[in-house]
Order: C-alpha cells, then sequence, then structure tokens
C-alpha cells in the first residue's frame, strides 16, 4: 500500500444516499481473478445517465468523491474499492459509510472522510467549481475559502495509512502471540481444531 | 472478581482476542474461514506473490456457487458440461485449483455436498456456536443463527485470515432487537426481518452487532434463524446473532464437521454458557411487537423500501427527509410503480425462490405448501426454484417437492446464489418485475434494469399462482 498523506484536487459531487456496491460495480464485473481493469464498470448505471457528474469534463480524473449517508452499504466486494482507484479516486467525503466498505477502502488507500451532513452539503457546492483539500495528517478538509472541516480517524488507521504498511506483515510479526492464543485454544476448546479431522471419523 | 454481565457477542469477542493494542484495536482469532469464487482468486495470488503460506488450511473450507450455473452440471453419461461463459471458467478454476494446492478442503460443482456457502456451513456442521465465522461475502451474518459471530470481510481481508488467521478488528457496538409476542399464521421470519430492516433503516445498525431475542426467536427454527441474521447486514449490522440453545444442538450434532462424543459434550457445556447475562447491557435497544408484523414486501430499491402486503406504493411526499424524498422518486421511478397503487395490484413476470436467505427445506416446504394442486399465472414468464444446497434438493426430491415445483411451472435448478445477485446466466430482463426470496432490491442486482420484490417464500408462491404480489393468507387453508 502506497503511504497517503494530503489529497488535493477536484471533488465529483455526487451527493445520493445509500450508494450501494452493487452501484459502484455491478456483479457482472466481478468475474475477474484480477485487481485491475475494474475502473470501466465502476458507478456504470450511473455514468449511463446523461448529465451525470462523471462526464463533466473537470471530473475526469478527480481524486475525491463526495457522496450521502451510508455509502458502500451492501456486498462486501472489495471490487467497490478496486474500481474506485482505477477510475483515480483516492478519497470519499460522506455522512456515514457502511462497516464492511470503509475497511476495504482503508486496505487500498482509500481514505474514507466522514463529516456532518452540513459539511458535505457545503462541499457539495464548492466542489462544483473549485477543488478541495484533504490533509490526513491534520485531520482536516479545506476548500480555496475559509471552510476547515476537522474530521476523526481510526488512530490505528491513520498510522497505517501515513506509513503505507502492510498490515499482513504487522501481524505475521504477532506470530509468538498467535501461536500462544491457538495453544491455549487447543488446551480449553480442542474440539474447535482440525474439524476435517471428525469428518473423516464419521465417513 | 465479579465479573461485569456481558452481552453473547461481549463473551464470543472475549474469547477470541489474541491481543489487544493500546488503541482498543484488537487482533482476533478466526475459527472458521469459508471460501467462494468470487472473492478469493485476487486473494490466494497475493499470497502466491508474497511467498506466504495458509497458517491453518483446517479452519478453511472452499466451496463454489456465485458463478455456477444452475442447470444441468453433468452429460448423461456423468461427465462434467463446460461452463459457458469463459470468465466465470476461470474464476471457478481457479478455486479449484487454489484450495488444493494451499492444502485447503474443498467441495466442488459436482458433489451432493455442494451449494451456497451459508447453507453449506451450518449444514456440514462447519459452522458451529460461539465461533468466529467469516467469508468474504456480506451474508456471512447469516450463521450468527446457530450462535456464531459471523460477518462479511472484503478480499484483502480474506489474504489477512489465510495469512494469520486472525483479523485486526475494533469492537462494535451492541444492539438489541428484542419480539414481543407471537408472530400470526402466515407471517415468517423473512416478514419479520424485512420489518424490522423498515423500521431500523438500512444504516440502523452500522457499528453495531445485533442480538435478536425474545420468545419469537426461542420458538423459531434454526433454518428460520439463519434467514434472519442473514439479513442483519441489510439494516447496516455486519452480524447479528442469536443465543445457542437446544434447538441448535439438536441441529448440529451428528453433522460431518461437528464435534463428536467427549468433545461434543464439551462444546456444549462451553455453548450453554454463552448466553447474554442476565443484568448485561446494549448500546441500543429496540422493541418490536410481533402481532404488529404482517407479511411484507419491498416496493423500492433498498431493503428498508417494505410495506405490509395490504398497503399500498407510498408517495415520496410522505417522506419527511427531503434527500429520502428524492430517492423514492428515483426508486418509484426505477420500479415503475405509481403511488397509492396497492401492493396486491403490483404484477409480476418473474419468481425466484432461492438464495442464502430462503434456500433451506423449510423455504422449499412453505412455498410448495402453496404451490400443491396449483400452476403458476399465465402472466407469470419465468419461476425458477433453486435449493440452496446438493442435499437440501435431495432431500426436496425425497419429499417430492420437485413434482409439486415443476407441476406448478416452476424449473427445477441446481443449487447457487443463481438469481440473487445474477452472476450466472439466471437474469431478470431489463423492466420486468420478479417476487424473489432473495436479500437486495438494490438496481439492477437481478439484471440491468430488473426490478426486485423482496418477500418471503410462502409469498413468492402465491405471487406466481395469482400473478401478482398476493397476501399468502387468502390461499391458505383453501
Amino acid at each position: 500500500m502506497e503511504a497517503v498523506s494530503t489529497i488535493e484536487g477536484r471533488a465529483i459531487p455526487l451527493g445520493l444516499k445509500n450508494i450501494d456496491t452493487d452501484v459502484i460495480i455491478p456483479a457482472h464485473w466481478l468475474k475477474t481473478v484480477s485487481r485491475e481493469g475494474l475502473g470501466k464498470g465502476a458507478f456504470e448505471t450511473i455514468r449511463q445517465t446523461p448529465g451525470n457528474p462523471f462526464d463533466v469534463e473537470d471530473f475526469v480524473g478527480a481524486p475525491i468523491l463526495i457522496a450521502g449517508d451510508n455509502f458502500g452499504c451492501g456486498s462486501s466486494r472489495e471490487h467497490a474499492a478496486w474500481a474506485m482507484l482505477d477510475l483515480g479516486l483516492t478519497a470519499v467525503i460522506a455522512p456515514s459509510f457502511s462497516d464492511i466498505f470503509s475497511g476495504n477502502a482503508f486496505k487500498n488507500g482509500i481514505l474514507a472522510v466522514e463529516l456532518p451532513q452540513e459539511q458535505v452539503d457545503r462541499l457539495l457546492e464548492v466542489a462544483k467549481d473549485h477543488p478541495i483539500t484533504i490533509d490526513l495528517e491534520n485531520q482536516v478538509v479545506t476548500t480555496p475559502f475559509q471552510d476547515r472541516f476537522a474530521f476523526e480517524i481510526d488512530p490505528f488507521r491513520k498510522h497505517c495509512l501515513m506509513g503505507g504498511l502492510d498490515e499482513i506483515g504487522l501481524t505475521l510479526e504477532r506470530d509468538a502471540a498467535i501461536e500462544n492464543h491457538e495453544k491455549q485454544r487447543a488446551a480449553g476448546l480442542p474440539w474447535l481444531d482440525t474439524p476435517n479431522k471428525n469428518r473423516r471419523e464419521h465417513a | 472478581m465479579a465479573s461485569k454481565p456481558r452481552t453473547l457477542y461481549e463473551k464470543i469477542w472475549d474469547a477470541h482476542v489474541v491481543e489487544r493494542q493500546d488503541d482498543g484495536t484488537c487482533l482476533i482469532y478466526i475459527d472458521r474461514h469459508l471460501v467462494h469464487e468470487v472473492t478469493s482468486p485476487q486473494a490466494f495470488e497475493a499470497l502466491r506473490l508474497a511467498g506466504r503460506k495458509v497458517r491453518r488450511p483446517d479452519l478453511t473450507l472452499a466451496v463454489p456457487d456465485h458463478n455456477l450455473p444452475t442447470t444441468a452440471r453433468t452429460a448423461a453419461d456423468g461427465s462434467r458440461l463446460p461452463i459457458k461463459d469463459a470468465q466465470s471458467a476461470a474464476q471457478l478454476a481457479a478455486l479449484e485449483a487454489n484450495a488444493p494446492s494451499f492444502g485447503i478442503d474443498y467441495i466442488d460443482a459436482v458433489a451432493p455436498e455442494q451449494g451456497i456457502v451459508h447453507v453449506v456451513g451450518p449444514e456440514q456442521g462447519f459452522s458451529l456456536p460461539g465461533t468466529t465465522i467469516v467469508c468474504g461475502d456480506s451474508h456471512t451474518a447469516a450463521h450468527g443463527g446457530i450462535g456464531a459471530l459471523a460477518f462479511g470481510i472484503g478480499t484483502s481481508e480474506v489474504e489477512h485470515v489465510l495469512a494469520t488467521q486472525t483479523l485486526l478488528l475494533r469492537p462494535s457496538k451492541t444492539m438489541e432487537i428484542r419480539v414481543e409476542g407471537e408472530l400470526g399464521p402466515g407471517v415468517t421470519p423473512k416478514d419479520l426481518i424485512l420489518h424490522i430492516i423498515g423500521m431500523i433503516g438500512t444504516a440502523g445498525g452500522t457499528g453495531h452487532v445485533i442480538e435478536y431475542r425474545g420468545e419469537v426467536f426461542e420458538r423459531m427454527s434454526v433454518e428460520g434463524r439463519l434467514t434472519v441474521c442473514n439479513m442483519s447486514i441489510e439494516g447496516g449490522a455486519r452480524a447479528g446473532l442469536i443465543a445457542p440453545d437446544e434447538s441448535v444442538f439438536r441441529y448440529l450434532e451428528g453433522r460431518p464437521y461437528a464435534p463428536i462424543g467427549e468433545d461434543w459434550d464439551r462444546a456444549v457445556r462451553w455453548w450453554r454458557s454463552l448466553a447474554t447475562d442476565e443484568d448485561a447491557e446494549f448500546d441500543k435497544s429496540v422493541v418490536i411487537q410481533a402481532t404488529d408484523i404482517e407479511p411484507t414486501v419491498s416496493w423500492g430499491t433498498s431493503p428498508e423500501d417494505v410495506v405490509a402486503i395490504g398497503g399500498k406504493v407510498p408517495s415520496p411526499d410522505s417522506f419527511g427527509d427531503p434527500s429520502k424524498r428524492e430517492a423514492v422518486r428515483k426508486s418509484l421511478d426505477y420500479m415503475g410503480l405509481v403511488p397509492d397503487t396497492p401492493m396486491e395490484e403490483v404484477a409480476v413476470e418473474n419468481i425466484f425462490i432461492g438464495s442464502c436467505t430462503n434456500s433451506r427445506i423449510e423455504d422449499l416446504r412453505a412455498a410448495a405448501d402453496v404451490l400443491k394442486g396449483r400452476r403458476k399465472a399465465p402472466g407469470v414468464r419465468w419461476a425458477i426454484a433453486v435449493p440452496g444446497s446438493g442435499l437440501v434438493k435431495r432431500q426436496a426430491e425425497e419429499e417430492g417437492l420437485d413434482r409439486i415445483f415443476i407441476d406448478a411451472g416452476f424449473e427445477w435448478r441446481e443449487p447457487g446464489c443463481s438469481a440473487c445477485l445474477a452472476m450466472n446466466p439466471d437474469k431478470v430482463p431489463p423492466g420486468e418485475r420478479c417476487a424473489s426470496t432473495s436479500n437486495r432490491n438494490f438496481v439492477g442486482r437481478q439484471g440491468p434494469g430488473s426490478r426486485t420484490h423482496l418477500l418471503s417464500p410462502a409469498m413468492a408462491a402465491a405471487a406466481a399462482v395469482t400473478g401478482r404480489l398476493t397476501d399468502v393468507r387468502k390461499l391458505m387453508g383453501e
């Protein structure tokens, strides 16, 4: 994962509520064995509508998307995050996110910034003609005007994003603790291990 | 030391903490990992590129479901029929190769045990109470029905679990949904969960794990509980669960992956200790009267867009929130519905009985009860029944349910996810309506331009018979 610090540029003012992952990437795009090339299918149904914000020339390649409540609800498909990255999006601003999507976004270095509805409304207005800046280190979203909107982020996620850290690599370093847990588990709840052993004995 | 009273969720969580970081993030041990073909190939590929192995292949089970056609899989001579869609075939081939090369148990496409991963887990006894269960699929919440902490994960997390058998998580808030009283005749677990989602909204459970409580759930069959917990994610909760009890133990005992002998007795003792303590507190609590619930259907493009079958298509103006008003207007336009139309006047051309929500034997029996001696209406162009697994299919055939479906004009299919998400050839044509026992009515979910009405298996059967959304109670006892 690449380190993330400041994201600056145009922001697509989409603004809809409950954008589900079937809207972000429809199921027929999921038949791939790769993470690449999904941008073509990103927001397919919205992009088929004439006059949609993705078609506006100024927003081509924009790094930020602004959406409504409950962004990314529905399926756990990480293809949603991959499709957005492939489209050039590295941050989403919304009043709220689904739990699974915000996890998937984070794992791919996409910043999911939660701001209150009034601030999102203000950004939707500004974004029509002006760029927006997200400063991760200082946890603030700014516009070329006086706007300065502070946001919260899980400190561990911030640390990983800013350092571009590989979470699996970090966890593998905890091998001794995992092994210790497995030993305790094997002693206390031994039936949890090797379930397929039972299967063979049943057979 | 008297310990603080804990909820079912908190007890399972505490038992799986490997390490707790200062910021509250926990490394959580994962007991069971289910893998299917769509969300795993990139994870296996990444492991291979990094030279990493699967830490605990014995705790992982792989089965294909999303992409498989539900038409015949073998020819008359028993040979495997090729899958026409090249991309689907490649994805299935990847799982078929990845599972053995990483030492993972694999149920192949023509095995009698093959089925939808969330039907297979409990059916095989691979999913157990008190365990942490994950799968790269949001409907993993279903396994909460047997008292597990089960939730969907993305592909990066699939890779993390394969490599480390753990996940880095923050504890969720707890939410109690207590249902008081008894469900009326013709009101099923599906109606109950649709009603709940309508009440709390699709983001009502975000950040929370739901525990469903009350006598309704104690009396509910294990299969019904799986249906309820399955759709927790539609209420925004990553997981939903119900305290494991004697019904669950009876359901699991003797299943292929379940513990046996002394191990079984020890397991049951532990499972009995997991129920929420009397004085435990929930962060949020919702109380629902069961008698308020009627057979329920969806009218819009979000699972919170539901109404009792006796109700009408709502008017956008009846919603206070301006952004919801706009969303409703868009939904009704997509759905081709006019405000104030009685739901029972909505004609349907397609019927889908299946999905990880409603494809178990009790679901098929409930639909067959309504269809017996009847035929689908002339306006119903396509009706399919897709059992959740090969074992469900076999059981249904032993009970003669397949004949009832076929005589009623249904196609009797092979198991898989099918028209729930239309990744395989089972699609609802653009502009057509489908009465569907699945879990999502999103735009384009059952195929581009498809219009979905979510309902119970009995209600889907009733719609097949009349060609309209219909209160199944009118067809009962006739």
